[in-house]
């Protein structure tokens, strides 16, 4: 009742990003059901145009998309990539969060020595150029989905860290975390009761962010063939292996691509309108 | 405001020409989203070379009056009417580019904190001449000497190469007379101090005030003088205006106002320094610190400190800014290792960090800081904050941990609505109070209470201390008080202890400190203090002419 509410409340903007997001989550949810075709079935020509975008004059086409490079049904691998790239990239931003906070919180609550290790295990970590450090623990490890999420979370936990630690400082620094300890509260309390609430702000535009950036980084692997395998769909490779084709003037890669951006732009409405309303730090129910 | 308070007959720049005119100003200011009035139709005259002095508590709209003078409204605010006549000009109506060239030229600003409102990354006499020589028409060399001249009549050391220093270079009295020398650059007809002097030590305060009133009565400068202090204000100013609320409650010349102060609002300004605490006779010893020795890295902070709080008393440690008292407090609360010493409480030794300390010795030693809105975590309700020692010390939940938590709550006055608030719905006494209540929730035997004033307003200031005095009637509570105010160590004090530069230069019961003979730095610490007199910078200055530099530096 009171999400309703607050939902009811939310700006336009928002709105619109949960719409977005929703759609996506039924997808994710109910992608056999939903998708026209099966995930690798050829339906016809290779970038055979589809009801949008047809040129006039031409056959009636039998999809609504087109297909892809090997004549696939881009919708159906639309739904069915949805599945895949937004829950690994939920998945690992999840962990990558968890891993950066934890540790970022850390470093600020006992500074010294294990300050001292961590930040300099991710400037080590953050020397590398992040695509060459991946592509070498893929190589050695072999590419598979847990290994993709771990790497990647990894990665990106070594700037969540760097975030969290910088507004921890800051608020380590305060009259009440010193209240704190000097109640003889452990790390721990500090940690979660005292810091945590205050650095959610921050942490929250970030997490918008970071989570759609997975989607461009797992792409990128893609394309070096370290991502996600084939014939497994996900958005980023769907872009990569049909790029070509729009200099031939077919729309196909722009469908993938947009879904990609049209999620990027409603996570970040959304965690912007989470933002606003948690930011505010007063009672406003 | 009626014809017989504003007597301007009995002020000595009388007849001279009117040279800001402000008639009925409204301004508005933004908060929970929606505009607010914050300035009631105000008027307010100034004749060349007068000095008005802009008094009331925090959000009375001292400072947006003062800005609005320059035509100037903080984000956040807006002008919604009246008019601000500079020399019959109206500064709220004239072209923006016209204002600007007003601005720093003819009106000046000198703000509270000169150390926020200098740029760091350069030199001081850049910024010093920088509007006369960009927009007052005058070369570089001829403006150099002009403010090395001004840095002399400031009483600044060193006039001729101050200004090549950075501002991290000088101190916060030098800065802030540097800054009036920068407004001064363009021999303005108008300077707007806004408290100047609220951030200073008291001996550097006096230091600033004199050479603040020299410099404003040689060039026959008209000004505006903003604070919080009646004492201040009452050295400089011919006439005194009383505001709060963004109304004007009362007006006189300074005399008239500080003998027959018409409005009981006005009374209640110096409320504080009117309270007086009979001193108790001496009780059992519940803390003794000896030989204290700590360092900030290679510097040293404290230097054989040695001192003693016994069970239902209060001691204040009073000193400078650089004395060393809240490094005392960090040493006793375990905060801050010391080097050597010994801090024996409640009849046995504690251990040195605060993490070897138990449980126990934790609780019977609470401390309350400074700055309450620094102390309570923003996201905390009042509940939370005040029920968690209960449940850390005592291990209570549920009813039990509620019903405390609400007797606490009225322990300090406030009702139980209060109990969801989180801190930034409370205001700023009512914040401290909540800090209070959550170091009573540990049933301490001794309160360290860290400036727990300063921040606050006079009238919140008097109810804070009183509520202290009350709980330690009622709680027999020990009060180890650290303060720069003279004023609360009356209030509150058995026992009074002076520290100059980490070191404890004398201490014994209130009578004892406060009357003469003094050691040399007592007597400049207490004498710095001003009176609501204004004839009292007068005499010290005259008092003072050879000591205060041998001892104050």
């Amino acid at each position: 009742m009171n999400i309703l509410g607050k939902l009811n409340r939310a700006p336009l903007s928002a709105k619109i990003g949960i719409g977005i997001l929703a759609i996506n989550v039924i997808c994710v949810l109910f992608a056999p059901w939903i998708a026209p075709y099966a995930e690798g079935q050829v339906v016809g020509d290779p970038w055979a145009p589809g009801l949008v975008g047809a040129p006039e004059g031409d056959l009636a086409p039998t999809t609504l998309l087109g297909t892809d490079h090997l004549g696939r049904d881009v919708l159906s691998r639309l739904i069915f990539g949805a599945r895949n790239s937004i829950l690994i990239a939920l998945l690992t931003t999840t962990i990558s969060f968890s891993i950066g906070i934890t540790c970022g919180l850390l470093a600020a609550t006992m500074r010294g020595t294990v300050d001292q290790v961590l930040s300099r295990i991710v400037d080590v970590m953050m020397g590398f150029p992040t695509l060459i450090f991946a592509l070498m623990v893929l190589a050695i490890l072999g590419s598979s989905i847990p290994v993709l999420i771990g790497v990647i979370a990894l990665l990106d936990a070594t700037r969540v860290f760097r975030i969290t630690r910088a507004v921890a400082m800051d608020l380590e620094a305060q009259d009440f975390v010193e209240v704190a300890r000097l109640r003889g509260e452990s790390i721990g309390w500090i940690m979660r009761r005292e810091l945590l609430p205050n650095a959610v702000s921050p942490l929250a535009a970030e997490f918008g962010l970071r989570f759609c950036f997975v989607f461009l980084f797992i792409a990128t692997l893609s394309f070096v063939g370290l991502g996600i395998q084939p014939p497994t769909a996900d958005w980023g490779s769907m872009v990569r292996e049909n790029a070509a084709a729009i200099s031939f003037g077919i729309l196909m890669p722009l469908f993938p691509a947009s879904a990609i951006a049209l999620l990027t732009v409603a996570v970040n409405m959304i965690v912007d309108w989470a933002v606003a309303s948690t930011s505010g730090v007063r009672n406003d129910n | 405001m009626t014809i017989e308070q504003r007597v301007i007959s009995m002020h000595p720049a009388v007849n001279r020409e009117v040279i800001l005119d402000i008639r009925g100003l409204e301004m508005e200011g933004f908060s929970g989203g929606s505009w607010h009035k914050i300035v009631h139709g105000l008027d307010l005259t100034l004749q060349r070379g007068e000095v008005l002095g802009l008094i009331g508590e925090s959000g009375a709209g001292k400072s947006t009056v003062g800005l609005a003078a320059m035509g100037y409204a903080r984000s956040g605010c807006r002008v919604t009417g009246g008019t601000v006549l500079f020399k019959g000009q109206d500064l709220l109506r004239m072209p923006a580019a016209e204002r600007r060239r007003l601005r720093g030229l003819k009106i000046a600003y000198v703000a509270q904190s000169a150390a926020a409102s200098f740029n760091p990354a350069r030199r001081l006499m850049d910024q010093v001449i920088e509007v006369a020589v960009t927009r007052g028409g005058r070369s570089r060399d001829e403006a150099v000497r002009d403010a090395q001249d001004l840095f002399h009549r400031l009483a600044l050391p060193n006039p001729e190469t101050i200004g090549f220093r950075y501002p991290h270079e000088v101190s916060g009295g030098q800065l802030q007379r540097v800054m009036t020398a920068m407004a001064m650059a363009c021999r303005p007809d108008i300077i707007i101090f806004d408290e100047p002097t609220t951030a200073l030590d008291v001996t550097t305060q006096v230091e600033v005030l004199a050479a603040i009133r020299r410099i404003v009565e040689e060039f026959q400068t008209a000004a505006i003088y903003i604070t919080h202090d009646l004492a201040v204000v009452a050295q400089l100013a011919h006439r005194i205006m009383v505001l709060r609320h963004g109304r004007l409650i009362e007006e006189a010349p300074t005399r008239v106002m500080l003998a027959h102060p018409q409005h009981e609002y006005t009374r209640s300004l110096w409320a504080v320094r009117k309270l007086a605490k009979d001193p108790e006779p001496r009780g059992d010893e519940l803390l003794k610190v000896r030989g204290l020795l700590a360092h900030y890295g290679t510097v040293p902070v404290l230097e054989d400190v040695t001192v003693e709080v016994e069970r239902g008393r209060t001691v204040a440690v009073v000193g400078e800014s650089g004395s060393g008292k809240s490094t005392l407090a960090r040493v006793i609360t375990g905060l801050l290792k010391p080097a050597s010493g010994e801090i024996t409480f409640f009849g046995e030794q504690l251990p040195r960090a605060v993490k070897d300390r138990s449980k126990e010795q934790l609780r019977r030693l609470q401390m309350i800081h400074q700055s309450p809105d620094a102390s309570l975590n923003p996201r905390h309700t009042v509940r939370e904050v005040i029920g968690r020692p209960l449940e850390f010390y005592f291990g209570l939940s549920g009813q039990r941990r509620e019903q405390r938590i609400v007797q606490l709550l009225d322990m300090i006055e406030l009702s139980s609505k209060y109990l969801d608030r989180l801190p930034s719905a409370l205001s700023g006494g009512q914040k401290q109070r909540v800090c209070i209540a959550r170091a009573l929730a540990a049933n301490p035997e001794l309160i360290i209470c860290d400036e727990v004033t300063s921040a606050l307003d006079q009238l919140v200031q008097e109810e804070i201390l009183k509520l202290l005095l009350r709980l330690q009637g009622e709680l027999s509570l020990s009060y180890l008080f650290i303060t720069h105010d003279i004023a609360t160590v009356k209030a509150i004090a058995d026992r009074v202890v002076v520290m100059h530069k980490g070191r404890v230069v004398q201490q014994g019961t209130k009578a004892e400190v406060l009357t003469p003979p003094h050691p040399a730095y007592t007597k400049l610490l207490l004498s710095s203090v001003p009176d609501v007199d204004p004839d009292w910078l007068n005499r010290l200055l005259a008092a003072r002419q050879p000591a205060v530099s041998s001892v104050a530096s």
